[in-house]
Parts: structure tokens; sequence; C-alpha cells
């Protein structure tokens, strides 16, 4: 890593409690994120990979703190996010920004475009009155909008297009990193080519830095240059994507790599199943939380937790076949 | 998607979002606006209230007669040419003393609902979007005030600070503050989950702007819709209150205090109360109309969304 990380996350924890129950209310703690660390690089796009209800999405906003995340670190160029507070959060919010899975429901139905692009420029103080509005056109132009949109309201827009609003309105605030959750995954497939296509042109022309959430891996593979695959709440392999999609460490990887369907016919029949149901984040399995899924599994999994390991350089990896004799353990 | 996305040129994508866009959608306000027109009734409710609103501004213009002024030559005067609806046990004409009455009535009731409209959203506005603890003591506050008839509140206070015009707002006002505060809350604790509100955040927006730049759009239909159902029993209770004599005090014409000083002529001079309680009649009826006719616009449900 020869340049220092714009964002570098370390043992990041959200855990939701719930009570439930009575007369005799039972405390159920969902680990949705425990203890993950990654690090990503100036104009680098990292992504995030997991089934549903691994906890990418809570990471997300965990480390935006739309979520207040129970325990770890998160620091943008050094700065400390999670304990900022004021001036110095709000100064942090315009250099993270998010785009979200839903279209529909990321923008107000009630304020037009316009308001929605001016609305951040003046509560950031960069741009009132005019100069707001040109630099609203501007971003619709960016985003490959009319300006002729500014005076619309959202529901006059379709998915795509809204999507590009809501990239333009991230942007109206100059961010120097988007959290991208599933940016593309609500929709049509020949749109999402097109808003990737936008995703990729401004991380080029703007030198942004991505956080990648999906679940997609073809998308992820085209789009990111780093991912790390989540499994019920941590992070068990992470590394170059295309090591790390291309030959799997971890069995999770591998299961989850050979589940993306290949378009090829000849590949049909090869397709391989991951056994079993994902387990319950609130009840996730003693030791290594996939062995009960996992082909390889050692009478170690079933006992614990296996440490993070650096079987080859910048790729780690969770699994207790990669022992830490090997190499130097990273943590 | 399986493969990486073909990477397309950007004049295909251009051309593509051309195709992208759809059809423009009639705006909320004209759909309203059509779903209001197919009822007649709202229609009908809404020239009686400019009716009976215009009588009240123009009632100096209007009035045949000073409303205070008394005649003992004429009293109990049945209607006649002289005297539309008749004069009352001090000479007073009816007609004068109706068309000023309507303007206590509709002072009161905006007055009050307009404050209740403002407190009640506020509190619910703020206690769905806050959550938690904040939230279930504010609503059990609100449905402690709400388990009283607003009539009994309404006297309660009013006969604890004075008949007077002002405390008559504020204790009706007051019995209409938790219905706005739940009718603002209920659509609150579903928009603040949408994700505009969380990329608010995102932006740094402070939560006052979240509440009341954006969220606050979003519920306004409810709360207007409950308004106008609300002004209807703002003028009952304002009415019911100066019928037992705790309104706004005499010799101010009110609908409410005529039928009290009616009563001890009902038998003889039956026009006295008939004519205020008409109008009262009227006047709630129209509000009703009104008000049901914009519910069953905005309604969801109705609109087919």
């Amino acid at each position: 890593m020869a340049e220092a990380p714009v964002l570098a996350v370390r043992n990041l924890r959200k855990h939701f409690v719930q009570r439930k129950g009575f007369p005799n209310p039972v405390t159920v703690t969902v680990r949705a994120v425990d203890d993950i660390s990654f690090a990503i690089r100036p104009g680098e796009a990292f992504g995030l990979v997991g089934e549903s209800g691994c906890g990418k999405s809570t990471a997300a906003r965990a480390l935006l703190r739309l979520i207040e995340p129970d325990a770890g670190s998160v620091t943008y160029r050094g700065e400390d996010v999670l304990a900022a507070r004021g001036g110095a959060l709000k100064l942090l919010r315009r250099k993270l920004q998010i785009v979200f899975q839903d279209p529909y429901s990321s923008l107000n139905p009630r304020r037009t475009i316009a308001q929605t692009l001016v609305e951040p420029m003046q509560v950031h103080g960069l741009a009132r009155g005019a100069d707001a509005l040109a630099r609203a056109r501007a971003l619709l132009d960016e985003v490959g909008l009319p300006a002729a949109a500014l005076d619309r309201y959202p529901h006059e827009f379709s998915g795509g297009q809204r999507q590009r609003i809501g990239i333009a309105r991230a942007l109206a605030v100059e961010p120097e990193l988007i959290i991208a959750d599933e940016p593309v995954s609500a929709l049509d497939v020949s749109i999402q080519a097109q808003v990737l296509m936008l995703l990729k042109d401004l991380q080029a022309r703007r030198h942004l830095a991505f956080l990648f959430v999906s679940h997609d891996l073809g998308v992820v593979r085209w789009f990111c240059q780093r991912v790390a695959v989540m499994y019920l709440g941590r992070i068990v392999e992470e590394g170059p994507v295309e090591d790390v999609l291309h030959e799997p460490l971890h069995p999770y990887a591998r299961v989850l790599r050979d589940a993306s369907p290949v378009p090829d016919p000849a590949l049909r029949a090869a397709l391989p199943r991951i056994e079993g149901e994902i387990p319950s984040a609130a009840n996730p399995p003693a030791g290594c939380h996939f062995h009960p899924r996992c082909p390889r599994a050692l009478p170690a999994c079933r006992e614990s937790f296996p440490a993070t390991t650096e079987p080859a350089p910048g790729r780690r990896v969770a699994c207790h076949l990669y022992p830490a004799e090997d190499r130097a353990s990273v943590r | 998607m399986s493969a990486a996305p073909a990477p397309t040129g950007n004049g295909a994508e251009a051309a593509a979002i051309a195709e992208d866009s759809p059809a423009p959608r009639r705006g909320g306000l004209a759909r309203l606006v059509g779903l209001f027109n197919a009822n007649w009734t709202s229609w009908a409710g809404l020239a009686m209230l400019v009716v009976i609103v215009l009588m009240a501004i123009f009632a100096p213009l209007l009035a045949p007669y000073d409303p205070l002024d008394q005649s003992i030559l004429n009293r109990l005067k049945p209607p006649s040419a002289d005297f539309l609806m008749g004069t009352d046990a001090f000479g007073r004409d009816v007609l004068s003393r109706v068309l000023y009455g309507a303007r206590i009535s509709l002072i009161v009731a905006i007055a009050a609902i307009g404050l209740a409209m403002v407190a009640g959203g506020t509190i619910g506005l703020v206690s769905g979007y806050v959550g938690g603890r904040f939230d279930v003591a504010m609503m059990q506050a609100m449905d402690v005030l709400m388990s009283f008839p607003s009539l009994i509140l309404g006297l309660v206070i009013v006969a604890l600070l004075g008949p007077e015009l002002r405390n008559l707002i504020v204790a009706i006002s007051l019995t209409a503050v938790p219905p706005f505060a739940r009718i603002a809350r209920a659509p609150t604790l579903a928009v603040k989950e949408r994700a505009f509100v969380e990329a608010g955040r995102a932006l740094g927006f402070s939560h006052a702007r979240i509440i009341f730049v954006h969220i606050l759009p979003n519920v306004m239909s409810e709360v207007v819709v409950m308004g106008t159902l609300w002004l209807a029993t703002a003028v009952r209770v304002e009415a019911s209150l100066s019928f037992i004599g705790l309104g706004v005090k005499p010799p101010t014409p009110t609908w409410g205090g005529m039928m009290r000083d009616a009563f001890e002529n009902i038998l003889d001079a039956p026009w006295i109360a008939i004519y205020p309680g008409l109008a009262i009649l009227a006047l709630v009826f129209a509000l009703n109309l009104l008000g049901d006719g914009l519910r069953d616009a905005t309604d969801p449900k109705l609109r087919g969304e």
C-alpha cells in the first residue's frame, strides 16, 4: 500500500439488540457488522460483496454514521469520523457521500430537481442563487441529463434517470469518496450498464474513490479494483478483484463465485450449490460462521473463528485452511 | 447480470436516455382537483363556505341595522319586510346579528384550528421523527388530552381562564391538538424511513431542516384535510360554549349566544332561535362537505396509487 488510504475502517462493529417477548423478554443480539477492517485508497473502487443480510449495507451506513456503530474506528485522511461533532462532522459529510439502491425513495417527491441539487450547496455554503443553479445545470450535464430537468419533479423521471439525479446530488458537495449501496440492483440490465458507465466515468474524471456495495459479482469484477467478501457480519476474504474472483482462497468466496452464473451454455450443468441456508445473524454458528455449509470444514472450524492471515501479498483471508504459520498475520 | 456490462459509447447512451423518458404524468395538484371535481358536493360545500365568509367580511355593508341597536318599539317582531328575520327581545335586528355573528364563529374556528394545526403538527412531526421513548411519552400525553370530550375540556379551560375571545380560541385549539399530532405523526413514521431522509442526513442537513423542509410537505395534505373537518367541530364547540354562556360576552352577537337569548321567548318568537341555528347548520354542513371532498381527493386508496 504505497498511497495513504482515503478511508480506513478498523474493527467496525454494529450489533442490533432487541428485547422480545412477554412476560420474560429475551435479548437477541444481531451481529450485523462484526469487527470488519478495510482501507480504500484515493481513486480506488473497493467492492463489498456478500449474500443478502450479510451486513454489507449496515457496514456502509455505519461508517457514514447514518447508523451509529458500536465500536471500531473510521478515519478519513487521518480524521476520526466517529468522534466528529457539529461543524467537523458536517465537513466530513461533504467528503463522504452515498448513492442509494432505490431510486424511487431516494428523491423527495415534493422537491424539484433544482431544489434537490441546490440545497446541499447552500447548506455547505458552496454556492447560492444563480451561481448554484449554474452548478446544478453543470452537474446534470455531467450525469447525462438535460438542463430542462431542473424544473421537474422526481415522478417525471424513470428509475435510471432518478439514479443519475441521485448521483448528481451526491456530487453537488464535491465528495472524495462515494459509497454506492447497490446502486444498480434496482435498475433494468440495460440501464445498469449506462449507470455503471457513468460511475466509471466520474471515477476517472473526478478521481473519486468508491465503496461499492453489491451482491452482483459481475458488476463488482468490472467496476472495482479490490474486493472484500462478507459473510454474516465478517469479512472472510479481501484482495485484488481479479485474484479473489478468479481464484478465491476462502471456501465461501469460492462457493459464491461458483454460484454466480456464467454466460456460457457449455458450463450449464456445472453450477454447484451452496448447501443450506444462510444462518441467522442473531444466532451464528460457533467458531467459523461458515463451517456448517463449508465443503472443506476442519475440526478447528467448529472451535474458533480463524484469524486473518495474508497467504499472498495483498490478499487477506480468514480461514483455518490458511494457518498463520505460513506468513505473518496481518492483525 | 453475470458478465461485465458491455461498454457502450456515449452516443448510444444518450439515445437510450431519450427512450428511457416516461410520458409526463399529470402533476399532483391537477389530479387532486380532478378528484375534487368528481364530487359535486365538495364544490357545494366550498360555495357555501365562500358565501358565509363574504357575508362575515361585508357584514357592515350587508346588515340593514346596527346589530347592537336596541329598540323598545320593535321588540319580538316576526319576520317582515322591515326585519327579514324579525327582531329579538331587545328589538335588535336578527338578520344583522346573524351576519355579524358569522365573524365570531369564523374567527374563533380559524384561529383555533390554525393554532392547533401548527402546535399539533409540530408535536406529531417531531415525535414521529425522534421516535423511541420521547414518542411514546408524547403520544400518551396526547391520548390523555384526547380522552376528554372537546366540549368538556373547552368548558373547563374557559371556566378557569374567563370567557374572553382569546381564551375561547386557546381552549378550542387545545382540544384539537391531539388529533393533529396523530395525523401528522403517522405519515412521518413512514416518510422518515424513505432514503431521501437518509440522503439528507448524509448531506449534513440539520434535523430541523429534514423535519420541516423535507418531511413536512409530505404530510401536509393529511393535516390540511383534517383541519377542514375540525373547523366544523370548532364552530360547533364555539356555539355550544356561547350557548351555555362561556363564549364571547354579550352584547357581541354570536350564534350560540343568540340561541340562548332566544330561549325565554322560544314559543312566542321562535325566529330568534331558528335563524342563528340555521346559520350554524349551514356553516358546519359546508365545512363537512368540503372536508369530505378533500379527504376523498387525497386518500391514496381512492386515488388508486
